[in-house]
């Protein structure tokens, strides 16, 4: 044991070679290896009369998919509402996380960290369903509107073209609620995590150089937020444009991506497709990635 | 004339504890003022009351004779230097600097010469575009410096600004803030706990214990005349003989005598008549260079220190650790106090 701790402890190289080479080939395997794999997959292409992958590096797929206009709608109305859901997470998520990390303290702090990961725990099928149930034409939400006489609201809405729908369950817009509420914690827990991170002196030290609480909120605890924005906004982003559920449960007729890469590689059969449709979420990332930090995003990390 | 800042009878409770206690004094105008104290002897929130990030439970806060203690820390004419100098991490140096001008509206070409101004004051000139994590400790002090004058504050505030520098670069600020000080004519008010930075920079001193002042003077008049044991012991590290010790050594009240005022002898020796002797045992000699400091353990109870130069250690040759020995002083040298 003393002779094997010697040797190790001589060897630095080899003790880092021990801790590090099993979770790295894990790592590489299962992460790495799969996305390289779907990756390759999508420079494949199917043959229309036999219904096979034909195993030659082509672009033919990529072709299919941004000429035909089927498969760019797909595209962008999920990043629409990708860009919607993860705009309404941040606004609703900054006064809450700016409220838990700065504000509350003690129990109130930990009664709030609880209260956003608690519907985390729960399946989230159950909570589709349950959105889809509260959303539907005679629902509670309907409901309670017509209670307050706001039926007149909720119909003007729904008679929206492009988002609205028969009733909040097969429209756009409650498609857009549920992804709302899916992903909030997402937004928050990030933002909370940078905002604690903000020395309570800087927030002084504004305020003793003459800015009033919205300046110190725009100039200082905003910009120190940002880097936990974008965090949880690549969360919100990359979970809506993958997700394949609450589109199929809730909401108008009409494709999704997520949708889309199961219909191709399910009973479609068309695997190389349904690569190059979840290659799109990774590009869209990294470009959004590449324009926050060339805006400065993560600066102040 | 109005003081700069006058506290009447302000107290700051937190929960059970009185953080300030009933406090009351006041800083004249242009005077640089030190506020000593152990850790939470109130002194740090007294600056913070000063600064409006906490406001009193009693009493009231003038600042040029104005009642500011409920003015939020935005509309008050004072300005603060952080401990941890509270630097904007995502802002540059000349941005840090420029902040206050800013969100009081001034135009970006004015904010932005006058930021450049400030920065040639404390000599960081060629720095405007940096960040704050690319300095050094020394040159985030001058830029929190810098940040809290741009203002033209009737006061600054400085909260243990030199804290996390090390000892030469420390005594190097001490002496650019004094000058900066007398050069700008702003008053000072500056928190710390370390004496000898209070004692050289400092116009008067307030010393605090237990949320209030045990004595405010000139350092020269707190160094040499302590009006308590406290400060007796924070300031001069002086020894004190408590009301019981000091009965035993024939002597009415408690008194305090600095260690280079008390001499050591062998035990047999006697002592001149206007000095006071008491026998006691060596504990321990510590070599300080110029002198040593003898640890004493009086017969009559306490530990006393003596400072002793070095060519006396050495008349004591052979006296060490567990050596019987006899200590005096002159009579003149005791200072009496009052609790």
């Amino acid at each position: 044991m003393r002779a094997a701790s010697t040797f190790f402890w001589r060897r630095p190289y080899w003790y880092f070679a021990l801790l590090l080479v099993p979770p790295l080939l894990w790592f590489g395997t299962v992460y790495l290896g799969s996305l390289f794999a779907l990756l390759a997959q999508s420079f494949y292409r199917i043959d229309d009369f036999t219904a096979q992958i034909v195993r030659e590096p082509t672009l033919a797929t990529y072709k299919q998919l941004v000429t035909q206009p089927a498969n760019v709608d797909i595209v962008v109305r999920t990043v629409t509402m990708a860009i919607a859901v993860t705009i309404a997470c941040a606004m609703i998520a900054l006064p809450i996380a700016t409220y838990m990390a700065r504000y509350a303290t003690g129990r109130v702090k930990a009664f709030f960290y609880v209260g956003v990961m608690l519907p985390m725990w729960t399946s989230y099928l159950v909570k589709v369903y349950a959105w889809r149930q509260l959303l539907a034409k005679e629902g509670i939400i309907a409901w309670f509107l017509g209670k307050l006489g706001l039926t007149g609201v909720l119909d003007a809405l729904l008679a929206t073209p492009g988002i609205g729908g028969p009733s909040l369950s097969s429209s756009f817009i409650g498609m857009f609620l549920v992804f709302v509420y899916m992903w909030l914690p997402f937004m928050i827990l990030p933002m909370a995590a940078a905002l604690e991170r903000v020395p309570g002196s800087l927030l002084q030290a504004s305020a003793d150089l003459g800015a009033r609480p919205s300046q110190t909120f725009r100039n200082v605890v905003l910009p120190l937020a940002v880097p936990g924005i974008a965090a949880g906004s690549v969360f919100t982003f990359s979970l809506t444009l993958g997700d394949y559920i609450i589109p199929s449960v809730v909401g108008a007729p009409g494709y999704f991506i997520g949708m889309m890469v199961y219909v191709q590689q399910g009973t479609a059969g068309n695997i190389p497709l349904a690569a190059a449709f979840s290659v799109v979420p990774v590009i869209l990332i990294f470009v959004y990635l590449s324009i926050a930090k060339r805006f400065g995003a993560f600066d102040a990390l | 004339m109005t003081a700069a800042i006058e506290f009447r009878g302000v107290s700051r409770i937190y929960g059970e504890v009185r953080a300030v206690d009933d406090v009351s004094f006041s800083v004249e105008p242009g005077e640089f003022f030190a506020m000593l104290g152990p850790s939470g002897s109130g002194k740090t929130t007294c600056l913070r009351l000063v600064a409006g990030f906490d406001t009193p439970d009693r009493g009231q806060i003038l600042l040029e004779g104005e009642d500011v203690s409920s003015t939020p820390p935005y509309d008050r004419n004072v300005n603060t230097v952080f401990q941890d100098y509270a630097l904007f991490p995502h802002m540059t140096v000349l941005q840090n600097v420029a902040y206050g001008p800013r969100v009081r509206g001034v135009a970006v070409a004015e904010r932005e010469q006058r930021a450049r101004e400030m920065l040639d004051l404390v000599q960081l000139g060629a720095q405007g575009e940096r960040r704050p994590a690319q300095l050094s400790g020394g040159q985030r002090q001058r830029v929190a410096l810098a940040r809290a004058l741009i203002n033209h504050p009737k006061v600054l505030l400085l909260d243990e600004p030199l804290g996390a520098l090390d000892l030469k670069l420390r005594e190097e600020m001490q002496i650019e803030l004094k000058s900066l000080q007398k050069k700008l004519g702003i008053t000072f008010v500056y928190v710390t706990h370390d004496q000898g930075e209070a004692l050289s920079m400092a116009d008067r001193v307030a010393v605090f214990n237990k949320g209030k002042i045990e004595q405010l003077a000139a350092p020269r008049e707190l160094y040499q005349g302590p009006a308590t044991s406290f400060v007796a012991r924070f300031v001069g590290s002086a020894n004190v003989a408590d009301a019981a010790l000091a009965q035993k050594l024939g002597v009415g009240a408690p008194f305090a005598i600095r260690a280079e005022n008390i001499d050591v002898h062998a035990e047999a020796q006697s002592t001149p008549a206007d000095h006071m002797a008491a026998p006691g045992a060596v504990l321990a000699v510590q070599f300080h260079g110029a002198a040593s400091r003898w640890q004493i353990q009086l017969d009559a109870g306490g530990i006393w220190s003596a400072l002793v130069p070095e060519e006396e250690t050495r008349r004591l040759n052979g006296l060490a650790a567990g050596a019987r020995v006899r200590i005096s002083w002159p009579r003149d040298a005791a200072v009496t106090l009052r609790g």
